[in-house]
C-alpha cells in the first residue's frame, strides 16, 4: 500500500549484457546525433524559408560554419556580470545533452529511461530556460530584464498545457515514463488516430513553438526590442558562450520535434525487444526513422513561418490558453470515449 | 519511558530552561544563550520525532498538570514527523538568531518566547486529547504574537500585522475549539482514543470537520483565510517568520489530517477515510488548488521580499492540501495505493517545503539585516557584496520553483503522479477534477519559477538600484551557519528522498492503515519506483548526469577555444555608460504578468499630474503610484470590518449612561435566561 518502494538500479545496464549493451549504444548513438544534427536542422529549416522567399539561402552547413567561428572567439565577460552570466550557456547546454539522453528518439531501451519521465524532461528543459534569464538578469541591462520577463512569463503560462497533455498521454499507458508511452503506441498504432492523442498532439505543437521560440511566438532572427524575447537574453553574450547558447538552442529544437515525433509517429524508434544483430539494425533504422521524422517535421515548421507573422506579446496568452483548453479535452476524451464510458 | 518519550522531555525541558535563563542572564550573552537553547532544544525535538517516525511510538497522561483534564501526550509516527519538522527548522532558527538577535532584539521577552514557541510548536503534534491539543494551540498562538509584535517599536506595520494575526489567530481557534468540543461532547470524552471510537451522526460529522477545517486552514494559510499571513509573516524578525513559515503553519495541515483521516472516519465505523463523504476531500482539493493559485500569483507580483516569500507558502500550502485532499478522495472511492501516494507526497511537501522556506526567509533576513530594506526594487548587485548569501538564497529558490535538482521538485512530481494516474479510480468526480488539479499545480509551478527568478535575478544580481543595497556586507557567521544547515537540509533531500520515505510510509501507516509497508533495500537506492503505478524518476541520477552534462559542455568549449576570457564594457547603444536605474526592476519584471492576470488581480494605478500655475501645458511634477492590492482581502474583509464597525457604531445606543437603563438590561437577560431553561425539556 505505501504507495513507495524503491528498488534502485537493478535494469540499469549490468543484469543483461545484451539488450541493455545495445540500448546504451543506442542512446549514444543519439546524443551524437543530436549534438551533430541539431545545427543541420536550423541549416535546414532556414534553407527552406530561403528558397521559399526566394533567395538562395546559405545553405544547409551554415550554422555549423557559425558555430566554428563562435568557438575561435575571444570569450568576453561584460564588466559587472559574476557567475550567474558565465554559468547560463554551460546550464542550457547541459540541459539539453541531458535530456537529449533520456528522451526515447532511437529507442525506447535507454538505460537512463527509468531516471526521468515527461515530467522531469520538461522540468530539465524549464531548467535550463531560468539559467538564461538570470544570465540576462545579471547583464544589468534593459534588454536583459526584459527578455528574462518576458520568457518566464511564456514559461509560466506553457507549463500547464505541457502537463495536462502529459496526463491525456499517459491515460492509457498508465504511466508518464516516455519509453513506456512510445513503446505502446507503436505496439498499437490506431492509438494516434484517436480524439485524444490527437487533440494531444496539437496542444503539444503549440507549446513545442512557444518553447522553442518560434513564430508566432517569438522570431528568431529579429533584434527589434518591440517583439523579441529569446534574443533580448542573449544580447551581451558573445564568442564561445554565444556559440553553446546557439547549439544549445538548436538541440532543444530538435530534440522537441524528435519528441513529438515519437510520440505521435512512432514508427522506427527501437524498443529493445530484439537481441544480437536484429537489435543493431533496429537502433539503425531508428536513427534513419529519427533524422527523417525530424527533418520533415522541421520543413513543416519552416514553411508554416513563412505565410505567418509573430503575433504581438499581450496576444501569445490566448494562444496558451487555446492550447490549454485543447489538452484539457484531450484528457476528457481519453476518459469519455475509451475508459469511463 | 523510551526512547522518544526520553528526548521529547528533554527537548521541552531545554526550551522551558532556556526560556527562564532567558529572563535572568543578561543582556549581552543573552541571543547567544536563547539560541543555543534553542537549537539544542530542536536538536532534541527532531530526533525524538525521527525515533517516532522510525516506529518508536510513547504515550503518556500526567494528571496533575492541568486541573480537570491533565495533560495526554501520545508520539505516532505522524506526529512525529511535524515535530522532526519543527525540530529541524528549530535548529537553523535558534543558530541563525543569535547573529540576527544583536540589533535591538536582545530584549527579555523576545529572547525567552522564543524557545516557548518552539516547546509549543512540538506540543500540538503530541498532543492526544482535545484539551492538550487546545492548550498547546493557544500557547503557539500567544507566543507567536509576542514575537510577531518585537519590532512594534520601530515600524508602524507590526501593529497592524499583529492586530490582524491576533484577530484571525483567535477566531479559528474559536472554531477549532467548537467542532471539537462538539466532537467530544458527541464521544462522552476527550482523548483521542475515545474519539476515535465515537459515534456521531453524518450531519455532525460535516459540522465538527467544517468547523475544524476552517480553523486549521486559516492556520496553514489558506485562501480566503490567508490575509493574515502575507502581513504578520514579513513584520516578524526573520528567524521567526522562518519558524512561522516553515513550522508553524505545517500544524494547520496536521489538523486536518489527524481531525479529517485519523478521528473522523473511526466515527463511522468504517476505517481508513473510507466512510467520509467524498466531498469533503474535494472540498480540500479546491481550497488547495484556489491557495496554489491565488498565493503565487501574489508572489509573483509583490515587489516586497518577504511578503513574496509569505505568498509562497500560501502556494506551497495549497499544493500541500491539494495532496491531502487528492488523498482523502482516493480512500473514499477505495483506492489505497493512490491514497497512499498522494498523502506520502503531502507529507514530503511539508518537509520540502519547511527545508526552502527556513533557507529563504533566513536569506531575507540576511539582506534585510545588510541593507535595511525588504523592496526588491531597489536591491540588487548583492552578488559581489554577500556571496554566500546570494549562494544560499539560491539554492533554495531552486528549491522553491520546484525545478530539478531541487528539492520541491520531487515532491510535485509525486504529487503529480498520484494526480495523474487518479483516471481510472476516481469516477466522474475525479475525471473532471484531476486535470484541473494538474493544471493548476503545473500553473502554480510555472509561476513559481517567474517568482523566484524575478526574487532572485533582480533582488541579487546584476547592480544595486539603491544606496541601501550599495551599502550592503555579508552578514556574520552565526546567521550564515543557520542558513547553511537549511541549504544542506535542502541538498540532501534533493538528492536523497529515498531516505525519509520509509519514515513518510510509516507516518501514512497511522492513517491509511493497509498492508506492509516500505521494505527490502529502500534505504540504499537512488529511483523513486512507485508501487501499483509504473513512474519511475531519480533525482540522484539527473543530478549526477546534469553535472556530468555541464561539465561536458565545459570541457568541449575549452577544447576548442583555450583563449583567456576579457572583461569588456557592456553594450549600451553608444549611448555612454549605463545607470543602474536602466535595469528592470522586481515590478516591471512582473508587469507581462500583472497584465496577463489582469482580471484576477485589478492593479491599481494613480497617475496625479500638477501642471504649472501660468499654463496647463507646462508640468510641474507627476506622481505615479501603483499597487496590487490582494483583492480576496479588499472584497471579503473589507465589508465585513465595515460591517462589524457599523454595527458597533449601532450597539452604541443601548449604553447611553442610564444606570436604570443598564440594571433594567440585567433583569431582563436573567428573566429570558429563567424561561428558556423552564422552557428546555
Amino acid at each position: 500500500m505505501t504507495g513507495l518502494s524503491s528498488a534502485g538500479l537493478s535494469s540499469a545496464g549490468l543484469n543483461a549484457a545484451g539488450p541493455d549493451a545495445v540500448g546504451l549504444i543506442a542512446t549514444v548513438l543519439q546524443v551524437v546525433l543530436v549534438v551533430v544534427g541539431a545545427p543541420l536542422l536550423t541549416g535546414l529549416m532556414r534553407q527552406v524559408r530561403a528558397r521559399m522567399e526566394g533567395r538562395a539561402g546559405a545553405g544547409v552547413l551554415q550554422p555549423w560554419r557559425d558555430l566554428r567561428k563562435l568557438l575561435r572567439k575571444e570569450p568576453i565577460d561584460p564588466r559587472g556580470t559574476g557567475w550567474p552570466f558565465r554559468l547560463a550557456p554551460l546550464v542550457l547546454a547541459g540541459t539539453a545533452l541531458v535530456v537529449a539522453a533520456v528522451v526515447p528518439l532511437v529507442t525506447t531501451a535507454s538505460p537512463l529511461d527509468s531516471a526521468a519521465d515527461l515530467f522531469a524532461v520538461t522540468a530539465l528543459l524549464a531548467l535550463g530556460s531560468v539559467a538564461l534569464a538570470l544570465g540576462g538578469l545579471d547583464t544589468g541591462t534593459a534588454f536583459g530584464g526584459m527578455g528574462a520577463s518576458r520568457e518566464v512569463t511564456v514559461l509560466a503560462l506553457v507549463e500547464p498545457t505541457i502537463l495536462v497533455s502529459v496526463f491525456a498521454l499517459s491515460v492509457r499507458a498508465g504511466s508518464t515514463n516516455l519509453g513506456t508511452i512510445v513503446g505502446l503506441t507503436e505496439a498499437d498504432p490506431m492509438r494516434v488516430l484517436s480524439p485524444a492523442s490527437l487533440l494531444a498532439a496539437v496542444a503539444l505543437a503549440l507549446v513545442t513553438i512557444a518553447e522553442t521560440g518560434r513564430i508566432p511566438v517569438d522570431n528568431p532572427s529579429t533584434h527589434l526590442e518591440l517583439t523579441m524575447i529569446h534574443e533580448a537574453m542573449v544580447l551581451e553574450y558573445s564568442g564561445p558562450d554565444l556559440a553553446l547558447i546557439e547549439w544549445a538552442s538548436a538541440a532543444r529544437l530538435t530534440v522537441l520535434l524528435g519528441l513529438l515525433g515519437s510520440l505521435f509517429l512512432p514508427w522506427g524508434v527501437a524498443t529493445g525487444g530484439a537481441a544480437g544483430m536484429g537489435a543493431l539494425v533496429a537502433v539503425l533504422v531508428g536513427v534513419a526513422a529519427f533524422a527523417a521524422k525530424t527533418a520533415v517535421l522541421g520543413m513543416l515548421l519552416a514553411a508554416g513561418e513563412v505565410f505567418m507573422a509573430k503575433l504581438r506579446l499581450f496576444r501569445i496568452p490566448e494562444l496558451l490558453a487555446g492550447s490549454f483548453l485543447l489538452a484539457l479535452l484531450a484528457v476528457a476524451a481519453s476518459y469519455f470515449l475509451a475508459g469511463g464510458a | 519511558m523510551n526512547l522518544p518519550g526520553a528526548l521529547l522531555t528533554v527537548a521541552l525541558g531545554l526550551c522551558l530552561a532556556t526560556a527562564l535563563l532567558a529572563l535572568a542572564v543578561p543582556a549581552r550573552i543573552r541571543p547567544a544563550l536563547s539560541g543555543v537553547g534553542t537549537a539544542a532544544a530542536g536538536a532534541a525535538g527532531a530526533a525524538a520525532g525521527g525515533a517516532a517516525m522510525a516506529g518508536q511510538t510513547w504515550s503518556a497522561w500526567l494528571p496533575d498538570l492541568l486541573p480537570l483534564a491533565g495533560v495526554r501526550l501520545t508520539l505516532d509516527p505522524l506526529g512525529g514527523l511535524f515535530i522532526a519538522v519543527t525540530g529541524g527548522v528549530a535548529v537553523c532558527a535558534g543558530v541563525y538568531g543569535i547573529g540576527y538577535a544583536r540589533h535591538g532584539l536582545s530584549g527579555r521577552i523576545v529572547q525567552a518566547t522564543l524557545p516557548l514557541f518552539v516547546a509549543s510548536m512540538l506540543l500540538v503534534p503530541a498532543a492526544a486529547a482535545v484539551s492538550t491539543l487546545l492548550v498547546a494551540w493557544e500557547l503557539m498562538a500567544i507566543t507567536s504574537l509576542l514575537l510577531v509584535l518585537a519590532e512594534h517599536g520601530r515600524r508602524p506595520a507590526v501593529g497592524g500585522a499583529g492586530l490582524w494575526y491576533a484577530v484571525m489567530t483567535h477566531l479559528g481557534l474559536i472554531a477549532i475549539l467548537g467542532g471539537l468540543a462538539g466532537f467530544a461532547a458527541g464521544a462522552h470524552g476527550e482523548a483521542f482514543e475515545q474519539l476515535r471510537s465515537a459515534r456521531l451522526s453524518p450531519l455532525a460529522r460535516d459540522a465538527v470537520f467544517l468547523a475544524t477545517f476552517a480553523g486549521f486552514a486559516s492556520k496553514a494559510g489558506i485562501v480566503p483565510l490567508h490575509a493574515w499571513l502575507p502581513r504578520a509573516h514579513p513584520e516578524a524578525p526573520s528567524h521567526v517568520s522562518a519558524l512561522m513559515s516553515a513550522a508553524m503553519v505545517n500544524m494547520g495541515v496536521y489538523g486536518i489530517a489527524r481531525v479529517g483521516l485519523d478521528l473522523l472516519p473511526g466515527s463511522t465505523g468504517g476505517a481508513s477515510g473510507g466512510g467520509t463523504p467524498a466531498w469533503w476531500w474535494l472540498l480540500v482539493l479546491a481550497a488547495g488548488g484556489a491557495s496554489a493559485m491565488y498565493g503565487i500569483l501574489q508572489a509573483a507580483v509583490s515587489s516586497d521580499l518577504k511578503r513574496l516569500l509569505g505568498y509562497s507558502t500560501t502556494e506551497n500550502m495549497g499544493l500541500v492540501l491539494m495532496g491531502l485532499g487528492a488523498a482523502g478522495f482516493f480512500a473514499t472511492r477505495g483506492a489505497p495505493q493512490l491514497a497512499a501516494l498522494a498523502l506520502v507526497a503531502a507529507l514530503l511537501h511539508v518537509v520540502n517545503h519547511a527545508a526552502f522556506k527556513t533557507l529563504l526567509f533566513q536569506a531575507a533576513g540576511s539582506v534585510l539585516h545588510a541593507t535595511g530594506t525588504r523592496n526588491l526594487d531597489v536591491l540588487g548587485g548583492l552578488r559581489a557584496r554577500m556571496p554566500y548569501t546570494t549562494a544560499l538564497f539560491a539554492v533554495g529558490a531552486l528549491a522553491a520553483s520546484a525545478l530539478p535538482p531541487g528539492n520541491g521538485f520531487v515532491s510535485e512530481w509525486l504529487l503529480l503522479q498520484s494526480l495523474v494516474h487518479a483516471i481510472p479510480a476516481s469516477g466522474v468526480a475525479g475525471a473532471v477534477a484531476m486535470p484541473l488539479a494538474v493544471g493548476v499545480v503545473a500553473m502554480s509551478a510555472g509561476l513559481a519559477v517567474a517568482t523566484f527568478v524575478k526574487a532572485f535575478g533582480v533582488g541579487f544580481l546584476a547592480r544595486p538600484r539603491g544606496p541601501e543595497a550599495e551599502r550592503a556586507v555579508e552578514s556574520p557567521p552565526s546567521m550564515l551557519g543557520g542558513m547553511g544547515l537549511a541549504a544542506l537540509c535542502c541538498a540532501v533531500l534533493a538528492v536523497g528522498p529515498t531516505v525519509i520515505v520509509p519514515g513518510l510510509a510509516r507516518a501514512v501507516g497511522t492513517l491509511l492503515p493497509g498492508p506492509a509497508p516500505v521494505t527490502g533495500p529502500a534505504m540504499r537506492t537512488v529511483t523513486l519506483h512507485l508501487s501499483g503505478i509504473a513512474g519511475t524518476m531519480s533525482p540522484l541520477l539527473i543530478a549526477v548526469a546534469l553535472a556530468a552534462a555541464i561539465a561536458l559542455a565545459a570541457g568541449a568549449v575549452r577544447m576548442f577555444s583555450a583563449r583567456r576570457r576579457r572583461a569588456a564594457r557592456l553594450w549600451d547603444c553608444g549611448a555612454g555608460p549605463m545607470s543602474p536605474r536602466m535595469q528592470y526592476t522586481a515590478t516591471s519584471f512582473a508587469e507581462p504578468l500583472q497584465r496577463v492576470f489582469d482580471d484576477v488581480l485589478r492593479p491599481e494605478m494613480d497617475i496625479d499630474v500638477t501642471p504649472k500655475k501660468e499654463s496647463a501645458y507646462l508640468v510641474e511634477r507627476i506622481r505615479f503610484h501603483a499597487m496590487v492590492p490582494d483583492r480576496i482581502e479588499r472584497r471579503l474583509y473589507g465589508p465585513l470590518l465595515a460591517a462589524a464597525e457599523a454595527l458597533g457604531r449601532r450597539a452604541r445606543a443601548l449604553a447611553n449612561g442610564s444606570v436604570h437603563r443598564y440594571l433594567a438590561y440585567g433583569f431582563w437577560t436573567l428573566t429570558g435566561l429563567l424561561i428558556l431553561l423552564a422552557v428546555i425539556p
